[in-house]
Parts: C-alpha cells; structure tokens; sequence
C-alpha cells in the first residue's frame, strides 16, 4: 500500500534492550522533536498583512457564529448548533498554512469556522443553516453537515469520530495520486476516545499516510471535562504507541498555531507520515444551543474570555504594531455588516423547491 | 435604534419557556456575553446571554412567568448612542407569528400537529392489562421512563445504567435525572463517547451475571456498537445451546426529531426487528414506556428499547400502580372501531389516533392498533383485526422498504388474504435520507393527513 518502505523505524526493537535503556532512544527522540522545534520559537513570524488578514477571519468567525446563535433563537435556525466561539484560532492558524486547492481538511459538526477560514463566502454558509436554497448544501445539510469539494473541504460529520477514519482515506487518496498534498483531520477531545481514531492512527503510521491529526481540545465533550472521559489527558501523546510524534500547542494563540502548523505540515510533506496535533483550546458557549452549562462555572468562562482570548491577543499585537484603535474599529465595522448581509440573505432566500426532496440521493439512474 | 429581546429558542423542540429570573435590570449596562435572564424549558434551566451592546431599557415580560412564547419580545434594549427613555415598548406582547414554510421549527407543532401529533381528543382505549379503576396520573413519558429505571434499580441490585452523560448531567435528555442522586456512581456511570466500546463492556457485563441498562444517546450512534448488539448479544445463548444469557437492554431515543439533518434521524426499528435473538420494543405513550421497560430489564433477553424525543415531553396517563409491569410481545388496541384498521407503532400511533378522529368525522370508524413490540410481533393482534375490518394500512415513520410496514403488508397476504377487502397499503416516510430544511422535512415525514388518504384509499372512498 505504501509508496515507499518506512525508514523512520530502526529495525526490531529488543523488548529486553528497550527496557535496560532508561533514556530515551534516539528512535524516540523523533516523538518530541517536532515539539521541540516548536518550541524554540513558537510564535509564527506574520507580516503586517498576514496579521491583518488572520485578525480579520477570526473575527469573521467571531461574528457569524454570535449571529447564528442570534437567528437560532429566533427560530431560523432549527435541529442542532454548534458554535465555534473561542476556537478560532485554530482553524484560521492551521488552515492558513495549508496549500489551496491540494491540500484537504475534514472536520465534526462544529464546522462553520473551518469553512470561514477558507474564505467561502458566508452568504451561503448562513443560509445552510436556515435551510434555504441557497445554502452550500442546497439547504438539505444543515450546519453540522457542510461540505465544500471546491475547495477540498470535505465536512461536516455529524457522528463523532468518523471524520477521523475519512480523513484516513482522504490521506490515501493523496498518496496514491502522489499529488503531493496532506489532509488536515480535525477532531474532538471526545472524539479522542472513539476505538476507529487508534485504528486509523495505526494504518496511517503503518502506511505512512500523509496526514495531520488534530484534536481541537476544548475541555468538554458536551457537559464531559476531559478528566472524567480521559485516562491520558495529554492527547498529544497518544500517537505515542503508533510512533507518531505528537505536538501540544496554544490554541488561544494564532500565531503559534500557526508555527506548529509549518512545523507539522512539513514533517508530513517530507514522506516521514503522519503527525498528531494537540490545540488546547475553549469553547465559550454552550456544547450546542441547548446546554444548560452546569458543569463549569460562569468564573471559568469569565477567565478564559477575559485573559486568554485569541481576538484580543492578536489586537494588542495589531495595536503594538503600529495599527490604531480607529482602523481595527473599522475592520469590525466592516464585517458586522458582512455577517449582517449574510444573515438577511439567509432569512430571505427560499426554501428549497419541494421536487429537491428526491434529487441527490443517488448520482446515476437505473 | 432599539433592540427587542425575543424569547429564544433554547433547544431543537422548545415551543415556549418559563422566564425564571432577570439577572439585569432596567438601566443596567449591558455587554455581549453577559448572562441577561435564566430561561426555563422542559428540560434544563438555561442563560440567556447578550449579543448585543447598550442599556436594558425596559422589561416586557416578568420573571416567574410561565409559558412565554418563543418569538416573544421580552425586553428592549437601547443601543450605544440612545437614551433608554425614548425605547417604546412594541404593541402588547406579540408573539413571533410561525409563518408556515418560513424555516421556523418552533412552535410549528401548534399550527399543523406535524412534528408531533396533536392529542386525540377523545381518550384512548384503555389497556385491558390494567386493573380497572386503577387511579390514573399524567406523566410526561421522560419522566415514566426514569421511574421504571429507578424502580428496578431499588428492586436488583445488579440493574445499572451506563451511557453518555447520564449521571452527572443527568442524561443528553434528562431521562435519567436524579438516577446518580439516589444510585451513585458505582450504579449510574458516565461511559467516554466510545459506543462500540461500551456497548460490548454493557453486553459482557451482561453475560457476567448483571443487568446492564446502555443507553444511546441516540440510536443513530448506536450504529458504531451495532456488531456487539446483534453478534455479542443476539446470538449468545443459541450458540451457547442455551448455556450463557445476555440480559442487556440497550435504550435511547429512535426516529426523526426535529430539523438534526440526515445523520441523526432514523428508524431502526425494522433493523434490529429482523435478528433472531433480540427483542425489539417501541412504546407510544407513558404507560407502555413504563410497564414495558419494566420488563424488558427484567427479560432474560438482550432487549433494544427504542424511544422517541419527540414524545419524551409528552404527557399521558399512567397507572398508579406498585409494580406496573406490561408483557413484552403484545399490541395493544388503542381505539376500536368496524371500518379499517391502522396499525402502528411509538410516535406513529400519534398520527394514527389523529387521523382516527378526522376519518370518524366523515363516518369511517378505524381501529387503531399500536404494536408496541417489534420483535416478537404480535400477528394475531393485527391479524385478528383485519378479520373484523377487512381493510388494513400501516403508518410508520420511517423508511418504506423492508419496513415493519412491510413485515405486516407480508404477514397479511400470507396469514389474512381471504379477510382483504382491498390491498394493505405502507404510510411511511419518503424513501430520502432526511433533509435539513424545514419545508422538505415536513414533506419527508408521515402525518395525519396521509394516513386519512391512504384509509379513503382502501374504503374506496374519493
Ligand atoms: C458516535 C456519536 N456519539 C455521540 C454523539 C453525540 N455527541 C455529539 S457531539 C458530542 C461531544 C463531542 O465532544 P468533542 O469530541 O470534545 O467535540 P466538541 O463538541 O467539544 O467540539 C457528543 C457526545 C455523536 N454525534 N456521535
Ligand atoms: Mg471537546
């Protein structure tokens, strides 16, 4: 199945010999180098324009996601929600440094960041999730079910896990094609503990797929903290027993989501296989619309928004970098009325027409 | 300008809330992200938090009132630049008119009784296996469920309950609340979002000498864990000649819900319904999800009990009684009548009852049984019907083709030909994955009114 045979393994590990080394074998070492390299410096170097754009799409995200909680109850928005709050560095870090149009991403339900951070317009994003025509989906998908083959973006899963195993096959695609390219497989810390994510982590390393895992650690599977679903809650060392070096980096942070990112994804491309990525993050609402959020305190919410924000660390670094107070309350300006503009589009444009019931359900006829 | 603050939506089925507490008040400063109100739903107590800047210039709606309409404007905030003094109040409380078609699901059940049947206004036939004169109260079919549980849990001490968020936040749907309370940790555990896992730890367990409850967050997930339920459980004791049993029930909401897109609504009732080994139950109402869930902890058999979310809410009568136990494998007439019979099952049985109403309105007197087990089904019960009616349709929500639907359309050609009158016809959802947007659902899913077509249909009538 592999292209080439695997070069990253010494050959047959003595069990005896590993046990008489307290030290970490040089074989070893290549689970913490690229954490280490990351580590040495791990703020990405942005110019101003990349600053400007990265601060741009997290508020984008930022905004639409406020504005669909807002249509959500108002009823334009029905079935399941998830919002992206909090996360949106990660998936404007990560995705930023993907190479358009080769490169695949695949996702859960907590989707319509990744797909903002392509830059698909939100227009048709927004009225997905009011159902309408227009949507990306033609209205039948709904917001945890969104897809984007333009753009190599492959969804939206609703069952926790999958994503996992698809991006597995996405990554064989890519290797079988030799087209060079990498899938990007995001997933949950929840997720994290699905058995079909160890067997992908296993045939991915087995065959050296090229593929980059990443768990979106967020705290909280639903009303779950990681330390009661979790017996190794350091996720990124759980490529461990498949040999797949592991990263854990500030997801609060897009600048150094964005180094680990460079790091990761040139491991990938080099043919050394695949890469797990742990991006410590938060989500500041609830797990979807209908949380009643009991199982953390306001205080806990509070803390994060307040001191570790990925919007407000990237305005200090705007504003230290020479951008004033005015222009970033002009960008805001700007994509309030970009995200007003796709709200209206979503609420006004029709519903699917009726006959949409039956298309799409199978691609030939017989 | 001002802005109004409208009762939300707080959940996929939520059609009016309790607006417990303000936690502004007027004049007050607000930011987005502050917690404004605490809302209640049917299931939770939930914040409502602020999107938007300005000053909270006037409440509409007091806290402690009950029943607040989603749509409902309850405040007025001033934005940035406004005086809170020039904020007028909007005419009276108006609620959100649901414009049909518009890509509202709240509040949609009130206008067309699509997404959950309206109730029947005439009584259902009472189930002969209660006692007469047994004292009647209205419970919300969550809340039956959760007191078979506990009531088995005080009875045997090998009973357990294990899932997905059902301890510490007492369960996705809150059908297992206050189970932890009473029970502990060791009896009502948390399980990490692993099916497959959980599902073999619940059948081993099973086969180890307990009496494991696994609840599916919903069945759509049980698809990961579908290997243990039909290869671990199904199978173990014909492949033991009867040595080791595997008494697991596996429960969780089943069906369509409300707008969750394709990959969440499904009914496995006729999947799980056609492997020898399980017992496959589907109640309706308060009283069978009870008295049926009883039994199926109690069977010696892997039992898979599908519910409905859409009826969780739901209040019917249930009988006061000690130990309110029903038999597995028997369906129950829930109106009698000469003419037709409809045949159904959980959410559909709504629908059936319903269309019962409309159709005795224009002289036709249909019988309306619920099936309430899948697996065994009861054919003498349909069979004996159709001998009295000659005239059969089945309503089933969900997929037309190797439906229940068709197990009874086969069981009545086989077993009931020479009592046809005319052919058994399918009311069941079109044959699509379910669509997200609000008008295709509603075109997707079985209602009433085709269940009164289809009863014409075989009457001969229009
Ligand atoms: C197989 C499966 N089980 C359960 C669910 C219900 N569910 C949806 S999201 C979720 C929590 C997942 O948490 P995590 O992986 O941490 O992702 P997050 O929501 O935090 O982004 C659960 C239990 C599901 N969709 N699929
Ligand atoms: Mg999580």
């Amino acid at each position: 199945m592999a292209k080439k045979p695997r070069t990253k393994k010494a050959p047959a590990k003595g069990k005896a010999s590993s046990k008489s080394q307290p030290v970490a074998t040089p074989e070893d070492f290549v689970l913490h180098s690229l954490q280490e390299e990351h580590e040495k410096s791990p703020k990405f170097d942005a110019s101003p324009e990349q600053l400007l754009h990265f601060y741009e799409q997290m508020l984008l995200i930022r905004r639409f996601e406020e504005k669909a909680g807002q249509l959500y109850g108002l009823g334009l928005i029905g079935g399941f929600c998830h919002l992206y709050i909090g996360q949106e560095a990660v998936a404007v870090g990560l995705q930023s440094a993907l190479t358009e149009q080769l490169d695949s991403v695949i996702t859960g339900y907590r989707d319509h960041g990744h797909m903002l951070a392509y830059g698909i317009d939100p227009k048709v994003i927004m009225a997905e999730l009011t159902g309408r025509q227009a949507g990306i989906s033609k209205g039948k998908g709904g917001s945890m079910h969104m897809f984007s083959t333009e753009h190599k973006f492959f969804g939206g899963h609703g069952i926790v896990g999958a994503q996992v195993a698809l991006g597995g096959g996405l990554a064989l695609a890519h290797q079988y094609n030799e087209d060079g390219g990498l899938c990007l497989a995001y997933f949950g810390d929840g997720a994290a503990n699905q058995g079909q994510v160890y067997e992908t982590f296993n045939m991915a390393a087995l065959w050296n797929l090229p593929i980059v895992f990443v768990i979106e650690n967020n705290g909280y599977a639903m009303g779950t903290a990681v330390t009661r679903s979790s017996a190794e809650t350091e996720f990124h060392r759980r490529g461990t027993a498949f040999r797949i070096p592991g990263m854990d980096v500030n997801g609060m942070d897009v600048l150094e989501v964005r180094n680990a990112a460079e790091i990761a994804f040139k491991h990938v491309r080099d043919g050394k296989g695949p890469v797990l990525m742990e991006l410590n993050t938060y989500r500041y609402r609830g797990h979807s619309m209908s949380d009643p959020a009991k199982y953390r305190t306001r205080e806990e919410v509070q803390e994060k928004r307040d001191h570790h924000d990925p919007i407000d660390g990237l305005k200090k670094v705007l504003l230290e970098s020479g951008k004033t107070e005015e222009e970033i309350k002009a960008i805001d300006k700007n994509i309030r009325k970009i995200v007003s503009e796709a709200a209206d589009f979503a609420e006004n444009s029709p519903e699917p027409e009726a006959s949409e019931l039956y298309t799409d359900v199978l691609v030939e006829e017989y | 300008m001002a802005i109004e603050l409208k009762m939300p939506a707080l959940s996929p089925t939520m059609e009016e809330g309790t607006l417990a507490k303000w936690l502004k008040q007027e004049g007050d400063a607000i930011e987005p992200g502050d917690i404004i109100a605490e809302i209640e739903t049917d299931k939770a107590t939930m914040e409502f938090e602020a999107i938007d800047e300005g000053t909270l210039a006037k409440i509409m709606v007091e806290e402690g009132t009950e029943n607040v309409a989603v749509g409902t404007v309850i405040a007025m905030i001033a934005g940035e630049d406004e005086d809170e003094s020039d904020v007028s109040s909007p005419a009276a409380t108006e609620t959100a008119a649901d414009v049909p078609g518009e890509g509202k699901d709240v509040g949609r059940s009130d206008e067309d009784g699509s997404i959950t049947p309206e109730k029947p206004k005439s009584q259902p036939k009472a189930d002969p296996e209660i006692p007469h004169g047994t004292n009647m109260a209205s419970i919300p079919v969550r809340e039956a469920l959760r007191d078979a549980m506990a009531e088995e849990m005080r009875r045997d001490e090998r009973v357990f309950v294990m899932g997905e968020e059902v301890a510490q936040y007492q369960g996705a749907y809150k059908v297992t609340q206050g189970l932890l309370d009473e029970f502990g940790p060791k009896r009502v555990i948390d399980t990490p979002i692993t099916e497959y896992g959980f599902a073999g730890i619940g059948t081993g367990a099973a086969m180890g000498g307990l009496r494991p409850i696994v609840e599916f967050m919903t069945f759509n997930f049980a698809m990961q864990a579908i290997d243990h339920i039909i290869n671990s459980a199904a199978k173990t004791n014909y492949m033991s000649g009867g040595q080791m049993r595997c008494p697991v029930v596996f429960r969780g909401p089943n069906g369509a819900a409300s707008r969750v897109g394709a990959q969440h609504s499904q009914n496995y009732g006729p999947w799980y319904a056609s492997v020898p080994g399980l017992i496959v139950i589907a109640p309706y109402d308060s009283s069978d999800a009870k008295g049926l869930l009883k039994a199926a902890i109690r069977s010696e058999d892997p039992v898979v009990f599908l519910e409905n979310e859409l009826l969780y809410g739901k209040s019917f009568e249930l009988p006061e009684l000690d130990d309110h136990v029903l038999p597995i494998g028997k369906a129950r007439i829930m109106r009698e009548g000469s003419d037709v019979t409809i045949v159904s099952y959980s959410i559909g049985v709504g629908f059936a009852l319903e269309a019962a109403e409309t159709l005795a309105g224009e002289g036709i007197e249909a019988e309306v049984i619920d099936l309430r087990t899948l697996r065994p089904l009861d054919k003498q019960a349909v069979l004996d019907s159709l001998a009295k009616t000659n005239r059969l349709i089945i309503a089933e929500e969900g997929w037309p083709t190797c439906s229940i639907a068709s197990e009874v359309q086969a069981i009545c050609m086989e077993e009931g030909f020479d009592h046809l009158d005319a052919p058994v016809l399918r009311v069941c959802n079109e044959d699509v994955p379910l669509p997200y947007a609000a008008n295709l659902e509603k075109l997707a899913l079985i209602d009433a009114s085709r269940i009164v077509e289809a009863v014409k249909k075989v009457c001969y009538k229009d």
